[in-house]
């Protein structure tokens, strides 16, 4: 038919495929670029500006600052999951007023942004120096990474309880039934049937809740913490060099990297039963 | 000592009026950044799912760069970073000019930086539902490739997108108050002054947290809104 070769009608036509210099590839080259170019001029930079003496000097804080940040994470995400789990449990349960309670924390922790709760908590507890003092607290509290710690626990405990019901709830009903029938009471199935299969399905958001506790102790350096974020605040107060956050920058991406590559290894190998 | 409900009063003795400017703020700067991030976010995720490996490459290290730096970090690195450069950039032209850096549009860059680096991952794993054939069939009916997405694609990616972009919505809210640390008078910085002169100050920092649990609460009805009304609209389709 000759309609269809009327060379008036102008028809759209799907793209066509891509080859030569296609406009995607162009841009692509030139994003590329920018970021070749923005890295070479930040390590340009940095060896343009470097200063020896002043790496001699700042350089062992920065090592004395990144344990006081993985120790900071280390023990809240521990002291979190302990108080998680109570947390969760009443967040399951069918009383209401306990499981209200548990929403409450929850809300609380994860609508409040946790450098507030790092005030409350540091410049907070000074209205209640009297009370604290006579139980013989308030020697805790003047510290200011035992207030970070405090904060980070209670906070990420409200983030593992909610990952720890999802991935218990997330097991199906009738392990919970299979398990009842063969005669297994509650905490033998939670432990030997539920766990193993839940915490599979927890792995990542533990991993992810890891990752953004490394990325929000940077935070403490605000309420006076000498940590790995503290210590290039301090050096660049002195020195006024940008080279001071841009090493910690380097820092910081180095160990969230790490771990979300370890995570994932992690993840491929006790999933392996899964795959096809 | 005055008592707790003058403190929280409005006017010249209470920081009712205060605080509340301060949540204005706050409020002010996440809906200034939400278009921007968003936008940036979506091409991002584009340039993600490309079928260009250098466009993908591109994307990939604006993500992992702004995801695995904390936030403050960032922060520090742009306001403190950023008029450096501009002033060597501008001294080039007018060797005379400075550079005075608003903590309100420097809030506002980084926190579009975050918030994209975040929603674009939405944006990719939104575009990775909607089958292949919804593509194929825009182009068989003689849509071009900027028609399909704009009335195909889009309108399906927004309804599975929602439920991310609320939660990277939240984040960002609580994002806010960061930027208070270079000196953005929003909630918290208020609420800190407060503190600082009332001395209560458990008081003021509690009220500072009571004002994000209400942007959160508030926020959440009007996301549920949203949602109801984009789930209507797909029913009747």
């Amino acid at each position: 038919m000759s309609v269809v070769a009327d060379a008036k009608t102008a028809v759209e036509r799907p793209p066509p495929r891509a080859r030569g210099w296609p406009r995607s590839r162009i841009i692509g080259y030139v994003l590329i670029g920018i970021w070749i170019a923005a890295g070479g001029g930040i390590v340009a930079y940095m060896a343009w500006a470097w200063n020896g003496e002043l790496f001699a000097k700042y350089g062992p804080s920065y090592i004395e600052g990144l344990g006081v940040t993985l120790s900071l994470v280390g023990i809240s995400i521990v002291l979190g999951a302990i108080l998680s789990l109570p947390v969760a449990y009443a967040r399951m349960s069918k009383n209401r007023i306990l499981s209200g309670l548990a929403y409450c924390y929850v809300y609380f922790f994860r609508g409040t942004p946790l450098l507030v709760q790092a005030f409350l908590v540091y410049y907070g507890v000074g209205s209640f120096k009297p009370q604290l003092e006579m139980v013989g607290l308030w020697g805790f509290f003047r510290e200011a990474f035992n207030c970070g710690i405090f904060a980070f626990a209670l906070n990420t405990a409200a983030y593992q309880a909610e990952i720890l019901r999802g991935a218990i709830e997330s097991v199906p009903k009738g392990q919970w039934e299979g398990a009842a029938s063969l005669g297994l009471h509650k905490l033998q199935t939670l432990w030997k049937i539920i766990l193993p299969q839940a915490l599979v399905v927890a792995l990542r958001p533990y991993g992810n809740e890891l990752i953004l506790m490394i990325k929000a102790s940077a935070i403490v350096a605000i309420i006076t913490v000498y940590d790995l974020m503290g210590m290039a605040k301090l050096t660049y107060s002195r020195t006024f060099d940008i080279q001071a956050y841009i090493w910690v920058a380097v820092v910081y991406l180095v160990i969230v990297e790490i771990l979300r590559h370890g995570i994932e290894w992690i993840e491929r190998r006790i999933t392996i039963h899964l795959k096809r | 000592m005055l008592s707790v409900w003058t403190l929280l009063s409005w006017g010249p003795d209470g920081w009712l009026d205060d605080i509340v400017s301060g949540a204005a703020v706050t409020v002010l700067l996440a809906l200034a950044t939400l278009p921007i991030g968003l936008t940036i976010g979506f091409f991002i995720a584009l340039g993600k799912q490309s079928e260009e490996p250098s466009l993908r490459i591109a994307a990939n290290i604006y993500t992992t760069i702004f995801r695995g730096l904390p936030e403050l970090v960032t922060l520090f690195l742009f306001f403190f970073g950023g008029p450096l450069i501009l002033q060597y950039l501008i001294r080039l032209v007018r060797p005379e000019a400075t550079i005075d850096v608003n903590a309100f549009v420097a809030g506002m860059i980084v926190l579009a930086i975050i918030f994209s680096a975040y929603a674009s991952e939405v944006f990719l794993s939104a575009f990775r539902a909607i089958p292949k054939g919804q593509y194929e069939g825009g182009y068989a009916v003689g849509l071009s490739y900027a028609q399909t997405m704009r009335k195909v694609i889009l309108p399906q990616l927004v309804r599975i997108a929602f439920p991310g972009l609320e939660n990277c919505w939240l984040s960002l809210l609580k994002d806010t108050s960061l930027v208070s640390v270079v000196g953005l008078a929003e909630t918290l910085r208020q609420a800190g002054v407060a503190a600082r002169v009332t001395k209560h100050t458990f008081l003021f920092f509690s009220v500072a947290a009571v004002v994000f649990l209400i942007l959160a609460v508030v926020s959440s009805l009007a996301t549920g809104a949203i949602q109801r009304s984009l789930s209507r609209r797909e029913a009747r389709r």
